[in-house]
């Protein structure tokens, strides 16, 4: 093509401490197109765009691989400031915006239009006086540039968010000089007329000739307003097409793929010899900041594997973190047909539900304790195991708790001191083995573990996730696992809901295609897919 | 490598510390100090303030931090000990240490524990700034039990000034009533056996058994208690807000459990503290005590996240002790007259707890 590219990103790599991010991807961006760039929860978009800003996090962890090309010049991006200066802007996905300024006055925040007076001539710039005609003026000139009908004097804080996300957008359209403007998820907040809005806005600019780079998970915005798109998956590059060669279904396969890498064989898919029920969500919503659910229904069959997978953000954490109380919730969850009483603390514990958190270290364990102390915690407190005596007075038994401190670190296999060692100092991966080991010890009939693998070395994983399959087997335990790593869940889970927009997208089997997975990441669903199709 | 890992579980502070006291103890003879009177003093002091320092370790636990806010177990603890010498007075005014001592404690406990709890309804509300609060809450607690003091309607000689004839004194002497009777030799020696065994004299050394005996029973239960399925729910809720609540445990409850132990243990500390002093000191007098029993636990290891009953017997000793040794000394090198030991207390004190205080950390979780 003889159109010059705006940005050209070539062979780009990235390590962070030995592991590969980044590998040799490419990025070609020409000018006036809107190139959307999508991938799964690390699969290397931010980092790519933390190399594109210069931001501190690449140059800090030793810098990258590769050349970046902006305007067909070769050129060396250290910070954001020089990003700025190349013409590059970024539209964040949670605002920066000063709520008590005016439109105005956020749009010009930085990069004010001053009148020199007889002090600034003395003391500097920064004493000139604000020439707010002007500065209103630009405003109001950026403002229609991207369509949007509002008085430049209203202050930040009432607005509704798409227009706050507007007035972000306004910000960098009024930087001279721009060239390309990256919006990092930005409907992910918006409501759907929003978000139309949104893309017509982006439209508008690239049809100015602006180059947008458009990260997302929403394939069919994808379909709709980009003018090609690059595929991530893992750090690497899987495509870069036109939209107009591909559809919805082929980039949904693409983005999930198979990995290689496989932790545990994947078993039979089994079919349940009963119906009972074990774990029924009823119109369940979790006010869990950035993690919503948002009144889900599912039904979860006793002694069944049951996964939840999705992108981050999208709520399947919130399911595990209401249940256990941390978050305020609505709806009802029944266990074997009983509801829980979720104004009482710990309902879900005196039912018969252990959890493994997802935030090890902030939620699932005592840091400055040992590991036995941490083990029979749970089993202490809900249970009054391991103690004896009554009142104040019931104390714990040390004998006991050691025996089974013992008994655990040899199922699992904990590497460690010894039982008196504290969890604070043990490898992420021996300390899920030990949160593991405290929710097992409550005796459970329910397990729900998130993020089991997260973090932890693969002699671990595997561990976990075969001793899960065992007392799944052995004891008929439900479990219930929430990942986001697919490869996972459908190793070894016997459904798996697909969690979108704080709903569930999708209940799929773990042999379904790729293809399903990516959709129902999406947020859409085969028969969407199919409507689109045909109309 | 050995001799390393050693000085790290002892910790830097703390063998600077033990060698300056430990040279202090050297040096005190060369200056002519009477070597049994400092060891006399050593003993006396760390058997005063042993549970008032111990009341901050369910503080710390629980997680509402260093209890500055002390004073108000201290007000709780001085309400006890005059209103047992009153009544005392009114019954016809006989020696009675002992029925002193219990209806002391049995008065002031149960003021202690609605303080408390109302104490630890407050520092809910403040979670993240409780020391600052609670700094403040001693203060206030002072002041406002300086006005209890003038209008309680006493009439016992030993308490109310003798010309006004109302309002309690500043110093308040428990000749006739339960000073010394665990701690003081001359005081034991009219008491029938065993109860006269209860302090003696060896070598010119007094030591207070009595009552180092009741502060080392008193740590024992705190020993227990941080044991006991409620104190290891009460720690873990100082430790880890988020684990204890997913565990089913109130972590607010908890809180102030530690807050009504640690209050009531603080007006226990006062009784015995009176106790072994022969006095009771009411109006400003106790105004600044929370920061020494803040400064000893700290020099005994605490932070402001964890402490142990070690904490408590160590630092106690380490920072009574530098006081006691230290101050003769200065005053023989320094004769500029009384006024500078205070300086050197409040130096030494309030250095202490900027030291300990700036090595905590700002953030929520104990790494370790």
């Amino acid at each position: 093509m003889s159109e010059q590219a705006v940005l050209s990103m070539k062979g780009i790599s990235k390590e962070y401490f030995g592991n590969k991010v980044l590998k040799d991807v490419d990025l070609l961006v020409k000018p006036g197109e809107i190139h959307a760039l999508v991938g799964e929860n690390g699969a290397g978009k931010s980092t790519l765009m933390n190399v594109l800003f210069g931001m501190p996090v690449i140059h800090s962890t030793g810098g990258f691989e590769g050349e970046v090309k902006i305007a067909g010049e070769k050129v060396e991006i250290m910070n954001p400031h020089d990003a700025m200066n190349y013409g590059i802007g970024m539209v964040h996905q949670e605002f920066m915006l000063i709520p008590d300024f005016t439109i105005t006055e956020n749009i010009k925040v930085g990069r004010e239009i001053g009148t020199p007076t007889i002090f600034s001539k003395i003391l500097g710039p920064a004493l000139d006086v604000l020439d707010r005609k002007k500065m209103r003026d630009d405003a109001n000139k950026a403002l229609k540039r991207i369509g949007l009908n509002i008085e430049e004097y209203v202050k930040v804080a009432g607005l509704p968010i798409g227009y706050k996300q507007f007035v972000e957008i306004a910000r960098e359209i009024d930087k001279t000089g721009i060239k390309l403007l990256v919006f990092d998820e930005p409907t992910a907040v918006l409501t759907e007329s929003e978000a139309e809005r949104l893309c017509q806005i982006m439209q508008r600019i690239a049809q100015q000739g602006i180059a947008i780079i458009f990260i997302t998970h929403r394939l069919d915005e994808v379909m709709a307003i980009a003018d090609r798109l690059t595929i991530l998956r893992d750090g690497e590059l899987v495509d870069q097409v036109s939209t107009d060669e591909v559809t919805v279904v082929d980039i949904a396969g693409r983005m999930v793929g198979r990995k290689m890498e496989r932790v545990v064989d994947i078993k039979e898919v089994r079919q349940l010899s009963s119906d009972e029920a074990g774990l029924e969500l009823k119109n369940f919503s979790v006010d869990m900041p950035g993690e919503q659910v948002k009144s889900m229904n599912v039904a979860i069959k006793k002694g069944e594997i049951f996964g939840f997978g999705g992108l981050a953000g999208q709520g399947k954490l919130g399911i595990i973190n209401g249940i256990m109380g941390l978050y305020p919730v609505e709806g009802d969850v029944e266990i074997h047909g009983k509801k829980l009483n979720f104004s009482k603390l710990g309902d879900a514990l005196e039912n018969d539900i252990a959890f493994v958190s997802e935030d090890r270290r902030g939620v699932g364990l005592l840091l400055g304790e040992s590991i036995e102390d941490n083990i029979a915690f749970s089993a202490m407190q809900v249970r009054n195991k391991f103690t004896r005596g009554a009142g104040p007075f019931r104390l714990a038994n040390k004998k006991q708790i050691r025996e089974h401190a013992l008994k655990m670190i040899d199922i699992f296999d904990i590497r460690s001191t010894g039982p008196r060692q504290n969890t604070g100092s043990l490898s992420g991966g021996n300390q899920q083995k030990v949160c593991l080991a405290r929710a097992l010890t409550l005796d459970p009939k329910v397990l729900i573990v998130a993020e089991p693998t997260r973090g932890i070395d693969i002699g671990a994983k595997k561990l976990v996730l075969e001793y899960l399959i065992k007392i799944n087997a052995e004891e008929g335990m439900t479990i219930i696992i929430i990942s986001s790593e697919l490869v996972e869940l459908r190793s070894i889970c016997d459904r798996i809901a697909i969690v979108s927009e704080g709903k569930v997208a999708e209940i799929l089997p773990p042999d379904a295609s790729d293809v399903a997975f990516g959709l129902a990441m999406s947020g859409l669903s085969a028969e969407d897919v199919d409507q689109e199709v045909e109309g | 490598m050995k001799t390393k890992s050693i000085i790290d579980r002892i910790g830097w502070p703390r063998l600077i510390i033990g060698l300056f006291f430990f040279l202090l103890i050297i040096v005190s003879p060369i200056m002519g100090l009477n070597l049994t009177d400092v060891f006399s003093d050593v003993l006396r002091r760390w058997a005063m303030f042993g549970i008032l320092v111990l009341a901050m370790v369910p503080g710390v636990q629980s997680g509402i931090g260093l209890n500055f806010g002390i004073s108000l177990g201290i007000v709780a603890g001085l309400i006890g000990g005059t209103t047992a010498i009153e009544i005392n007075y009114r019954r016809g005014g006989e020696y009675q240490p002992w029925a002193d001592l219990g209806l002391a404690l049995l008065i002031a406990i149960p003021i202690a524990i609605i303080l408390g709890y109302v104490y630890g309804l407050l520092l809910n509300r403040v979670k993240g700034s409780e020391m600052t609060v609670s700094t403040y809450v001693g203060f206030s607690a002072i002041a406002l039990s300086n006005i209890v003091w003038l209008v309680l309607p006493f009439g016992s000689g030993t308490l109310v000034w003798p010309i006004a004839g109302e309002g309690m004194r500043n110093t308040i002497s428990l000749e006739q009533s339960f000073g010394g009777i665990m701690s003081n030799p001359s005081v034991t020696a009219q008491q029938p056996f065993p109860l006269n065994l209860l302090a003696f004299e060896v070598g010119g050394v007094v030591v207070p058994i009595g009552t180092i005996l009741f502060v080392l029973f008193v740590c024992f239960l705190m020993w227990l208690f941080l044991r006991s399925k409620w104190g290891i729910a009460m720690s873990a809720a100082g430790e880890n807000e988020l684990f204890t609540r997913s565990n089913a445990i109130n972590v607010d409850k908890m809180r102030i459990l530690g807050t009504v132990i640690s209050t009531v243990l603080g007006a226990v500390g006062i009784i015995i503290y009176a106790q072994v002093f022969g006095f009771l000191q009411l109006y400003n007098a106790p105004l600044m005590m929370s920061f020494a029993c803040v400064a000893a636990i700290l020099i005994g290891g605490a932070s402001t996240r964890r402490a142990g009953i070690s904490n408590v017997i160590i630092g106690t000793l380490l920072f009574q002790g530098i006081l006691t040794t230290s101050l003769p000394v200065i005053k023989q090198l320094m004769p500029q007259g009384s006024t500078l030991s205070e300086v050197i207390r409040i130096i030494i004190s309030n250095g202490i707890i900027l030291y300990a205080l700036s090595k905590t950390r700002g953030g929520t979780q104990v790494e370790s």
